[in-house]
């Protein structure tokens, strides 16, 4: 982390905060700390409560219940335009009447800055998102990524100690979006300031953030670290949402050291004890599958038959899809120097047991992914 | 699609005719204007500027222009303000009770001008207010409120509130905000309501004759008195004037709303 950023960025907690419309949980009990200067992302598909708990920290919407301190003031019932928080929009919400300069200088004209350092400052700002030659344009001049790099420069010129971004790279095509997430990491590494994001795009949870906090229907799944969440998922939910998985689905039997799944009639161990779930599911990562052709010697310690349904090449490797013997299709990464497939071909799929994630079968999952 | 020359010249005489329909009836009004007779014969005879200094000169002329312009003027700023408002309430409430209550406002428009006026001379009889200033300020402030309103809501249908959000979370408090953003945005719509509500004043002529008294008389209400009296050419000298002044009103500020949309784009 930056070490400027113990002093530019506050810290965020949210101590079981809940907003409820009607009967409808958006929020259901959100506990966050966010430390001073971290890059935090909220991801989480569309009404997971991840937007809305961005507009609580602007103040955009009230709490029902619980607290929410920012650099350690509580901040329930401050309204928005007192916090002193930065927030860029998917939108862009440039004001239309107003030339870039004086949108950027907005915010500090309202401070009382005087002009001659307004000017200075403006200028940095632009500068600090290679739009300093635009200053006198429109908004309706400018392309979507430019007015976006605009309202960037609008919501950091008055030195927030937190920036939030909601989807803001959202209506944005890929090379774009791309580029512009590099320089996002390269302002928040230059300022120091708390970034908090929301996205409902797990690649680009994974490309920017220190910490990524999972949402799913109004609750926060897990916290943690881009890895930890693809390594060590604490829920299936997490599991499906960051990165693709093959999930096996089958009867299980435990006998204290290990616990063996049956699917299909084939029986798959991995060397762990249950944790008292009734119905645990197996999640695999694509590059711990490994595909062979049946009958021949496999690695690893456990064997799943199967046909090839779908074969991607991805430039680096190959992605193959293998419909299994249940009808579920596990998803399997496959580098260029090994045997290549086609569809249809029967295979088996080899893991180790070591390699699977024993996880509690909640089969909402199912029915959130988008 | 590229035109036929023959449609394209059948397609211009149309055009021209449906034109000159429009407009001649305005038009005739000026050659009138400067008739030498005390007529109003079409087409006249001679050219004299004399009906023009009769505006000018004659009290009951020039005090009625007056009185127009200084009820028009009240009635636009008031109108102005609370139609602004009432827009403001409409858009910011519950859609099925802000319908209701936008019907209700816009009923001046429909109901016909003569019913309303029996209306309003009825309880202007009780209330004294025939023949005042106050009284025609606020018959006819009913009138173009429905104006104002139309067009500041249009106006209020296609900002997007979300640049309130935006100045909020720039440090903007709300009325800052209605004073930089909100305004500077809905102000085409401003301008226009008040142009019409101006207007609507200007010329009215119906619940004018109901309430009107020998000492408080606008400009139509002189106008039609003048006319049913004897067939006085300043009429046709007043019509000329006010045709010029409306053009060059409207084409003013076209010219300015169209500079800075230009500036814009």
């Amino acid at each position: 982390m930056n070490p400027r950023a113990q002093n530019r960025g506050a810290a965020i907690d949210l101590d079981t905060v809940s907003k409820a419309y009607g009967s409808f949980k958006a929020l259901d009990g959100v506990s966050l700390r966010i430390e001073p200067g971290e890059f935090m992302t909220l991801l989480g598909p569309s009404g997971s409560g991840k937007t809305t708990t961005l507009n609580v920290i602007a103040g955009f919407t009230d709490v029902t219940s619980g607290k929410l301190l920012v650099g350690g003031n509580s901040v329930v019932g401050v309204p928005a335009h007192k916090r002193n928080i930065g927030v860029v929009f998917q939108h862009y919400a440039l004001f239309p009447h107003m030339t870039v300069g004086r949108n950027v200088a907005y915010p500090l004209t309202l401070r009382g800055i005087k002009p001659d350092e307004r000017k200075a400052r403006v200028a940095r700002a632009l500068d600090m998102v290679k739009m300093g030659d635009f200053a006198h344009r429109y908004p309706s001049e400018l392309s979507g990524g430019q007015q976006q790099r605009v309202a960037l420069a609008r919501a950091i010129v008055f030195d927030p100690p937190l920036l939030l971004m909601d989807e803001p790279l959202g209506a944005l095509d890929k090379k774009l979006r791309e580029w512009l997430q590099l320089e996002i990491k390269r302002i928040h590494r230059e300022l120091g300031t708390t970034f908090v994001y929301v996205t409902h795009d797990q690649e680009e949870a994974l490309v920017l953030s220190d910490r990524i906090a999972v949402f799913n229907r109004g609750r926060i799944e897990q916290v943690g670290t881009g890895r930890q969440l693809y390594d060590e998922p604490a829920t299936l939910f997490v599991g499906r949402f960051i990165g693709d998985s093959t999930v096996l689905r089958g009867k299980a039997r435990s006998d204290g050291t290990s616990t063996a799944l049956t699917v299909a009639g084939e029986t798959v161990s991995a060397p762990r004890r249950l944790n008292g779930e009734t119905s645990p599911v197996m999640l695999l990562r694509p590059e711990k599958l490994a595909i062979r052709r049946p009958g021949q010697d496999a690695t690893g310690t456990n064997r799943l038959s199967g046909t090839i349904a779908e074969a991607i090449y991805l430039g680096s490797g190959s992605k193959y899809e293998v419909k299994l013997a249940d009808a579920s299709t596990a998803i399997v990464r496959w580098p260029l120097a090994g045997e290549s497939f086609g569809l249809g071909d029967k295979v088996e799929l080899c893991f180790d047991g070591a390699d699977a994630k024993l996880l509690p079968d909640d089969s909402t999952a199912d029915t959130t992914l988008t | 699609m590229e035109m036929k020359p023959l449609t394209r010249v059948i397609l211009g005489l149309v055009c021209l005719l449906v034109a000159i329909w429009l407009v001649a009836p305005t038009l005739v009004v000026v050659p009138m204007s400067f008739n030498e007779n005390k007529s109003l014969a079409f087409p006249p005879q001679g050219f004299s500027w004399q009906w023009y200094q009769n505006f000018a000169t004659n009290p009951d002329w020039s005090s009625s222009f007056l009185n127009s312009l200084k009820v028009a003027s009240l009635v636009a700023v008031l109108a102005t303000v609370l139609g602004t408002l009432a827009a403001f309430g409409l858009d910011r409430m519950k859609a099925r009770p802000a319908n209701l209550l936008r019907m209700l406002m816009l009923t001046p428009m429909v109901v016909p001008g003569v019913v309303l006026a029996i209306g309003i001379y009825a309880v202007y009889l009780d209330a004294q207010l025939v023949g005042t200033l106050t009284g025609f300020v606020l018959a006819h402030t009913i009138l173009a409120l429905p104006f104002v309103l139309i067009a500041v809501s249009a106006n209020l249908e296609v900002f997007d509130r979300r640049l309130e959000t935006a100045a909020a979370s720039l440090g903007a408090g709300a009325l800052t905000t209605f004073r930089t953003v909100t305004l500077p945005l809905i102000l085409p719509g401003i301008l226009s309501g008040l142009l019409f509500a101006f207007a609507t004043s200007f010329d009215e002529i119906v619940v004018s004759l109901f309430i009107t008294n020998p000492y408080l008389k606008t400009l139509p209400v002189q106008i039609f008195s003048s006319i049913t009296r004897d067939a006085d050419p300043t009429v046709a000298a007043v019509g000329t004037i006010l045709l010029f002044a409306t053009t060059l009103l409207i084409g003013g500020g076209m010219l300015l709303l169209g500079r800075e949309r230009k500036g814009r784009l």
